[in-house]
């Protein structure tokens, strides 16, 4: 034991008996990510615990993933432009911009224009595809002034929160928009906007599957190269402890039904007898949900795998190394903008679905939410560092934290200083630990 | 020096070199091609690189000024001065990290445009920066294919091959290199400076340049940086040595080119000239036939 703690870490990766730090090194598990679901775990218990076993249960944790969706997919795009040295501050405007454009489009242009009603089927897509379009050249045009205009990027997004911020309330005049068509309304959530029992074990037991399959193709891969790969044991208890945090997200998911008043609608619309005790609907993971696993998804793979994203680390660490490398900063730079916009498109269609209603004030300080949500989750403003799952677990924890006080009654006024010392700790916290490693 | 009459009536290169005859007519007969051990039939041949009557400036500061240099295959050329000499800006107009105001720079005899690093690794040219230009977030690996990232087919970073690549890489340079997960920044200054060597390397680099190679290592390290000049100028690569140290590259050197105040004093043979003279070249601006006893004596006190 003695002798395992204070071995060297071994090349091989093998563990040297069965001290902790021997088994988290040969699990290759990220000690931050770790740490950050330790620190989740907490505020959940201590939540729950003064709430009287009012946070953990399935109808809250149910609503908790739904009210960090729209933040955590914002986020995700937030670490790209915080890890290359720049920053956002106009998501929040942009977000009510699109999402403002997006019911526009279904609510008077299409109707008016072409005399179609927004009840018609294809009306969500091409609202969609006009916010995401629309998103991507509001992204770019902020983006092409920061690297080819040279401007910094506070200034600049400082600038676009005012502008589109002002261009909402300059052609809403205040107006309220609603209702939106159908389908587009299920991207909000709620029990019609989620995927139902059968759907959820289908998509959870497709994770799992995806989860062994990626250990065994880097185990296989480590082979080829004849690299030092995971003992056996550490793969098998990396894949099951994932598997089953999945299934068990499902489970509460599925364990959170629908409102009695929802059910007997339902069932008296598709003629259904309901048994004593009202018709028991699981109500499944909610559509924004999926939306925001998909680009959590999307965005890791982009971030770790691909050129793009290896170019904004390599920025972030060193501008001028990325330069001498023959790296095209600027443009790189204007991507990470162009992305930032096609997500701030997802969060407006997932916010303005899920009010089933464009408001003037759509988005308002969404930005500082988003961009602490990113530092929480290990953002550094000193660039390079930030990964994608800990953006999206920051979401989480800021959420937790505002609905949890929610719970207890917490005046809003006292949230906000609370989730501002958090803020401040948290990062305090992190540079601390990140000064100690070295 | 390469300049000589009858290397550009060889190879018919109209119009090759006045300005270097313009500028010291009287040096030319005394720097022909070398005769002693240090002679290589190359010097026969087309340059390999020739930096022609290079101008930049900063904001109306002239930090390089007509230079021209050259370099041939197998040949190390060292490029010294003191610091603000212009060696550094003038051999990052070849690295692409900047470009020059004026002038010519010919690889292999042909003309070629060098906008940007890019630019310059396309015709084989690489450069390892006094500040070794590591994103120091980033793995071994990632460092060494920064820009030449290898992907699969369906464009996902291979970072399985690269750290494979590296490690054989590695395994010729620095045998006792066993970092290749961890961010650069976490590495000592040799690893750090192996890192950039194997990323010069690696690529079959036909032209290196090395800034200031040695200044930030110790004895073993140094050591071990002149064994790979010596390996990759007997491969056939042509390599630019710069520092501000006459010590650090006059043993490794072919020939060593003196600048100062952004001119060049001029290039000088290794094997014709005494570490001395080239002091005086580096201090005072002056060749070696201009110096007086007197003044070379006055350098060591």
């Amino acid at each position: 034991m003695s002798e395992a703690t204070t071995a060297p870490p071994t090349a091989t990766g093998e563990p040297r008996g069965r001290s902790w730090r021997s088994v988290l090194q040969a699990l290759e598990l990220d000690t931050r990510m770790l740490g950050m679901i330790g620190a989740l775990a907490v505020i959940w218990l201590f939540f729950n615990l003064l709430s009287g076993g009012a946070f953990l249960t399935p109808r809250n944790l149910w609503n908790l993933s739904v009210q960090s969706a729209s933040i955590a997919i914002m986020a995700t795009g937030m670490v790209l432009i915080i890890v290359s040295r720049n920053i956002d501050l106009s998501v929040g405007s942009m977000l009510g911009f699109l999402g403002y454009t997006m019911a526009m489009v279904q609510v008077n242009w299409l109707p008016n224009v072409l005399g179609v009603s927004y009840h018609e089927w294809y009306i969500w897509v091409i609202a969609i595809a006009v916010g995401l379009a629309l998103g991507a050249v509001i992204g770019t045009f902020t983006g092409f002034i920061i690297s080819y205009g040279g401007v910094p990027s506070f200034i600049v997004t400082l600038g676009g929160l005012l502008v589109w911020r002002g261009l909402i309330f300059r052609y809403a005049q205040g107006q309220t928009l609603a209702p939106l068509n159908e389908t587009f309304q299920l991207f909000g959530g709620g029990p019609k906007g989620s995927l139902g029992d059968v759907f959820s074990w289908i998509l959870g037991l497709l994770a799992c599957a995806g989860i062994v399959y990626t250990l065994i193709a880097g185990r296989r891969r480590k082979r080829r190269y004849g690299f030092p790969a995971r003992p056996l044991w550490a793969e098998a208890a990396v894949g099951v402890v994932g598997c089953a945090a999945v299934l068990a997200a499902v489970w509460i998911a599925n364990s959170y039904t629908w409102p009695e008043a929802l059910a007997t609608q339902y069932a008296q619309a598709h003629g259904i007898t309901e048994p004593p005790g009202g018709l028991i609907i699981p109500t499944g993971i909610a559509i924004p949900v999926v939306v925001m696993l998909g680009v959590g998804l999307v965005m890791t793979y982009i971030a770790t795998r691909r050129r793009f994203g290896r170019y904004v680390y390599a920025i972030g660490g060193n501008p001028d190394a990325a330069e001498l490398g023959g790296i095209n900063v600027r443009r790189t730079i204007m991507m990470t903008f162009t992305l930032m916009g096609i997500l701030a498109a997802i969060s407006a269609v997932v916010q303005t679905a899920r009010l089933n209603a464009a408001v003037t004030g759509l988005g308002t300080q969404n930005e500082l939410d988003v961009i602490a949500a990113a530092v929480i989750g290990g953002t550094s403003f000193a660039g390079g560092i930030g990964t994608i799952p800990g953006a999206i677990l920051g979401a989480v924890v800021m959420q937790s934290l505002r609905s949890g006080m929610l719970l207890l009654n917490v005046d809003s006024p006292t949230q906000d200083i609370v989730v501002g010392v958090v803020l401040v700790a948290a990062v305090g916290f992190d540079s601390y630990l990140r000064r100690r490693a070295g | 020096m390469t300049m000589q009459p009858h290397e550009s009536s060889d190879l018919d290169q109209p119009g090759g070199q006045p300005f270097l005859q313009e500028a010291e007519p009287p040096a030319l007969p005394e720097f022909r091609p070398p005769t002693g051990p240090a002679a290589r039939p190359s010097d026969a041949r087309v340059p390999l690189v020739e930096m022609r009557d290079i101008y930049v400036a900063f904001g109306g500061v002239h930090a390089v000024e007509g230079v021209s240099v050259d370099l041939h295959a197998g040949e190390v050329v060292g490029l010294v001065g003191g610091n603000g000499a212009g060696k550094s800006t003038l051999i990052r107009t070849l690295s692409g990290a900047h470009s020059a105001d004026s002038g010519q720079i010919l690889i292999n005899g042909q003309p070629v445009e060098i906008k940007n690093p890019r630019d310059a690794k396309a015709l084989g040219i690489e450069t390892i920066y006094q500040t070794l230009a590591l994103a120091d977030n980033i793995d071994a690996a990632g460092n060494v294919f920064l820009g030449r990232e290898l992907s699969s087919r369906l464009g996902s970073l291979d970072d399985a091959a690269m750290e494979a690549a590296t490690r054989s890489v590695m395994g010729r340079l620095n045998p006792r290199f066993r970092n290749f997960k961890t961010p650069v920044k976490s590495l000592s200054g040799g690893q750090r400076q192996s890192v950039a060597i194997a990323r010069a390397v690696h690529f079959n680099a036909k032209i290196l340049i090395m800034d200031e190679p040695t200044a930030a290592l110790g004895p073993a390290e140094t050591a071990q940086v002149r064994d790979l000049v010596t390996q990759l100028k007997e491969e056939g690569i042509g390599i630019f040595l710069i520092s501000h140290d006459i010590h650090d590259v006059y043993d490794l050197s072919d020939r060593i080119s003196v600048m100062l105040q952004g001119k060049l004093v001029d290039t000088v043979v290794k094997d014709r000239v005494t570490k001395d003279e080239i002091l005086a070249m580096i201090i005072m601006g002056k060749k070696p036939g201009e110096v007086t006893q007197t003044e070379l004596a006055e350098l060591h006190s």
